[in-house]
């Protein structure tokens, strides 16, 4: 039961600084969606839109519309509390609970929704790590702090943790910036796997990760979306100079 | 979905407790400040500032002794600990790793935990035992005793503050290390050498029982440094604790003129940091 | 050794400056180590005198010489306990409100006020229980106490005003800065990823600091709650000004009381040979208990400061590996 995620017309403000400009961007079930664009661009901010992360800082001001599924969730009476419940988030840097054992951080969210508790619990547990392909690494260690596991495990333990709650879409903000090759590759695996169920959208910094993974392709410049499609169209033929450029290295 | 509004409502409850902790603490210290100024700002004026206590039963009678015996002790205090501190933190900054450094950090860990009361009892034993009077020296090295610590922790953290690159520059242009220290570190860190300092000052201003303990109280000006001396703390402490009213009174003076002194000293310091921290 | 380093010394320039700076670092060695040793020698007479009867009598006379140190002792742990059984919940709601929930516009300057308020003196803090405080208490919550509860042991009265618990309110007070302060340091350490980690799962704002700030920051806490207790166990002016000195095992928390450190205060002035020592004693029987207590609490603190508990080698580990140049271009 996977959502897509339609972005209309979405312009965010920190303070007097407006960082996205009139965005629209659609993405699809079943297909990963890449944002691709140089430092500071907005492309993290579009991404923590969607599960409206921004609430947390008082001084954003979002106009526009996200709809994911049918829902407008920027509409002000969306609980963000019940909408980050069906948006799984991966963050840049792999961040378990570090008070928590690789269990129980898979189970923190369970456990916070009442999802399930006791057998179930342990069986939903096995099953978000198989799928994470972390469980043969870890099964014989389910009750050592999460924090003890390699930079790469870690991340894959985040993505666990956010399959455990049984979201309609992925959201991952360069899962892979802080990881060494091989681990970038096994993440790269799993996204692909994780397309045949979710909608996804992935920020990168890495274009050859976005050619590899992703179905479309957003480029992201100053705060706008200079052009969004299939990525392998753009990455034969960017349609805007400003794409061509930086998708050539000759920016950013 | 019932357990979704429990959840709700149990973080409200729980949220508001905090809010109603954070208002009654914010209160009851406000309060504190509230009354100290209310029942001081009438006894305050002129000559309660410049003159002699008088007996009981006489009117008028001041903190002038006071004041000059608090000022003058904490002025040793800070004369001895000052240089004493920083020449400690220099010796911390430029060789941290020594066995040396390590104990000398645990030690003033130590002192800084060391009860006030125990640092009198200390220059009690040392100094007033053995020289058979309390005098307004062994107040000065009972403040400085409180003040080494701080300015020790506060400098050893300034001067690390100042770049390494910074200090390689300098030994490569040739300057000796003490040139380096000298006339490098040391003027980069001042401000926040300052800052340490101030509060510091504004510790030992405070303290009743080193003093208390050391240079006991007096009626009379300070005349030289072995004799006993009047402070603020002991005498608001005395008029406390006697049954006079107008005595009372005059305690609520003396504490009005030491809290504002020690805010003054506190705030000065923090407006410091937050003007150097807006520079960089 | 000294032969092939000689020749460099002079040129160099540094003169005494290095044997100046070790001198004033060996000296807060000596002094910190003189107190210890200068406080257990004035001690001694004491112990030789009584021994380990010293902490198991209750008997303090000093028209008889003799002394034990069970009501100060009681006096000093009764008190402390009070007050941060009052301090330690309020203090951690209060540090709580100032690092997540209160606006920011609030949170500076509301930070800002109580943080100064831990530099108002004790004789103050002495002087504001001893006017405003006790008065308003032996009327009011003392008074109601007497008539309700006065049935039990705990509560009889008469209420006096000064006495064990207004001791314990007065000295919650002077510790709420500490607590407030420092469990607000050590919560505003916890890093925002792991917040943002748990809001995206879902959570409410509560469930998060529940389950993510309090646990990951629980032992600095404890640091900050234990730094409060020992400044209250080592509170000297301002407990003696409203405890009522006197110097028995309390009846009730309403009655007058004595800690080591007001007694110490009390009698000094008048003290000397096995009285003076007795009170030495005493002191380094706190000495003691303060020290223990503030070590730990240091370790504590700085433990959580430097980072979430056991996650030290992924730290470093981190640092040996550049993050950007393996994610980016290549």
């Amino acid at each position: 039961m996977t959502q897509s995620i339609a972005v209309e017309n979405l312009s965010v403000w920190f303070g007097r600084h407006q960082v996205l400009k009139n965005v629209s961007l659609h993405a699809r079930p079943k297909e990963v969606t890449a944002l691709i664009g140089p430092s500071g661009c907005g492309k993290t901010t579009l991404l923590r839109c969607i599960n409206r992360l921004h609430d947390l800082y008082s001084n954003a001001t979002i106009h526009g519309k996200i709809t994911v599924g049918t829902q407008n969730i920027l509409d002000a009476n969306v609980d963000p509390v019940e909408l980050r419940r069906r948006v799984g988030m991966i963050f840049q840097k792999p961040n378990p609970f570090p008070h928590l054992s690789i269990f129980e951080n898979v189970a923190a969210g369970l456990r916070l929704h009442g999802l399930a508790c006791g057998r179930a619990a342990t069986e939903r547990v096995e099953a978000c790590l198989r799928k994470a392909a972390l469980w043969e690494e870890v099964k014989d260690s389910l009750n050592r702090p999460g924090i003890m596991l390699s930079g790469g495990q870690q991340q894959r333990l985040c993505i666990a943790r956010a399959l455990a709650i049984e979201p309609t879409v992925f959201l991952m903000d360069e899962p892979c910036a802080s990881l060494d090759p091989v681990s970038t590759m096994r993440i790269e695996e799993l996204i692909k796997e994780l397309r045949e169920d979710y909608t996804v959208i992935i920020v990168t910094h890495n274009m050859q990760q976005a050619a590899r993974i992703s179905q479309q392709t957003a480029f992201v410049l100053n705060g706008e979306l200079v052009e969004a499609g299939p990525t392998a169209e753009m990455f034969i033929a960017a349609k805007d100079d400003r794409t061509e450029a930086y998708l050539t290295g000759q920016m950013g | 979905m019932a357990t979704k509004k429990m959840r709700k409502a149990t973080g409200s409850l729980l949220e508001f407790a905090c809010l109603l902790s954070a208002l009654l603490v914010l209160l009851a210290l406000c309060l504190i400040l509230y009354y100290i100024f209310r029942r001081g700002i009438g006894a305050i004026n002129i000559p309660f500032l410049i003159s002699l206590p008088t007996p009981v039963g006489e009117p008028g009678g001041g903190i002038g002794n006071a004041l000059i015996g608090s000022a003058l002790m904490v002025a040793l205090g800070s004369l001895l600990a000052i240089p004493f501190g920083i020449a400690a933190a220099i010796y911390l900054d430029q060789n941290p790793r020594t066995r040396l450094a390590a104990a000398t950090r645990f030690a003033n860990r130590v002192l800084t935990g060391v009860p006030s009361l125990i640092i009198g009892l200390f220059v009690f034993t040392v100094l007033v035992l053995r020289t058979g009077n309390y005098s307004a020296l062994a107040g000065g090295i009972a403040l400085a005793v409180m003040m080494i610590p701080v300015i020790t922790l506060s400098a050893e953290e300034m001067l690390r503050l100042v770049p390494g690159s910074l200090r390689e520059a300098s030994l490569a242009l040739g300057a000796s290390k003490k040139q380096t220290v000298l006339m490098l570190i040391l003027p980069a860190a001042t401000g926040g050498l300052v800052v340490g300092i101030m509060l510091a000052v504004a510790l030992a201003a405070g303290q009743t029982a080193p003093v208390l303990l050391t240079a006991l109280t007096s009626r009379f000006w300070l005349e030289n440094l072995n004799q006993t001396s009047a402070s603020l703390p002991v005498l608001i402490y005395n008029y406390a604790s006697s049954p006079f009213p107008d005595w009372q009174e005059q305690a609520w003076g003396a504490a009005l003129v030491l809290v504002a002194t020690i805010l003054i000293l506190n705030v000065t310091a923090q407006l410091f940091v937050v003007l150097r921290n807006r520079r960089h | 050794m000294a032969a092939t380093e000689q020749p460099t010394r002079p040129q160099n320039g540094e003169g005494v400056f290095p044997y100046f700076t070790a001198a004033a670092a060996v000296l807060i060695l000596l002094l910190t180590g003189s107190i210890l040793l200068v406080v257990l020698w004035g001690a001694w007479p004491a112990w030789q005198a009584f021994g380990p009867a010293f902490l198991t009598t209750s008997i303090w006379d000093p028209v008889q010489n003799l002394y034990g140190a069970i009501p100060a002792v009681f006096g000093t742990l009764i008190t402390s306990l009070l007050a941060l059984a009052l301090a330690g919940p309020l203090g951690i709601g209060t540090a709580i409100f100032l690092s997540e929930l209160a606006p920011p516009w609030l949170k500076k300057p509301a930070s800002f006020t109580v943080e100064l308020l831990a530099a108002v003196p004790s004789v103050v803090f002495g002087l504001w229980g001893l006017f405003v405080l006790a008065p308003w208490f032996r009327v009011g919550p003392g008074q109601f106490l007497e008539d309700n509860l006065g049935f039990l042991p705990l509560f009889q009265g008469p209420s006096l005003g000064i006495g064990v618990l207004t001791a314990g309110l007065v000295l919650a007070m002077m510790i709420l800065p500490t607590i407030t302060a420092i469990s607000r340091e050590v919560i505003r350490a916890v890093p925002q990823e792991l917040r943002e980690a748990m809001f995206a799962l879902g959570s409410t704002r509560w469930e998060m600091i529940a389950k993510v700030v309090l646990p990951t920051s629980k032992v600095g806490i404890t640091g900050a709650l234990l730094l409060g207790l020992g400044r209250s166990l080592g509170e000297a002016i301002a407990v003696t000004m409203v405890i009522g000195n006197a110097n028995l095992i309390p009846a009730s928390l309403l009655a007058p009381a004595q800690t080591i450190a007001s007694l110490i205060v009390n009698e000094f002035p008048e003290a000397f040979d096995l009285q003076l020592s007795a009170l030495l004693l005493l002191g380094l029987l706190l000495f003691i208990i303060t020290l223990a207590v503030n070590m730990v609490a240091v370790w504590l603190v700085h433990r959580t400061a430097q980072g979430i508990p056991s996650s030290k080698e992924k730290r470093r580990g981190k640092k040996l590996t550049p993050r950007r140049c393996l994610g980016d271009g290549h």
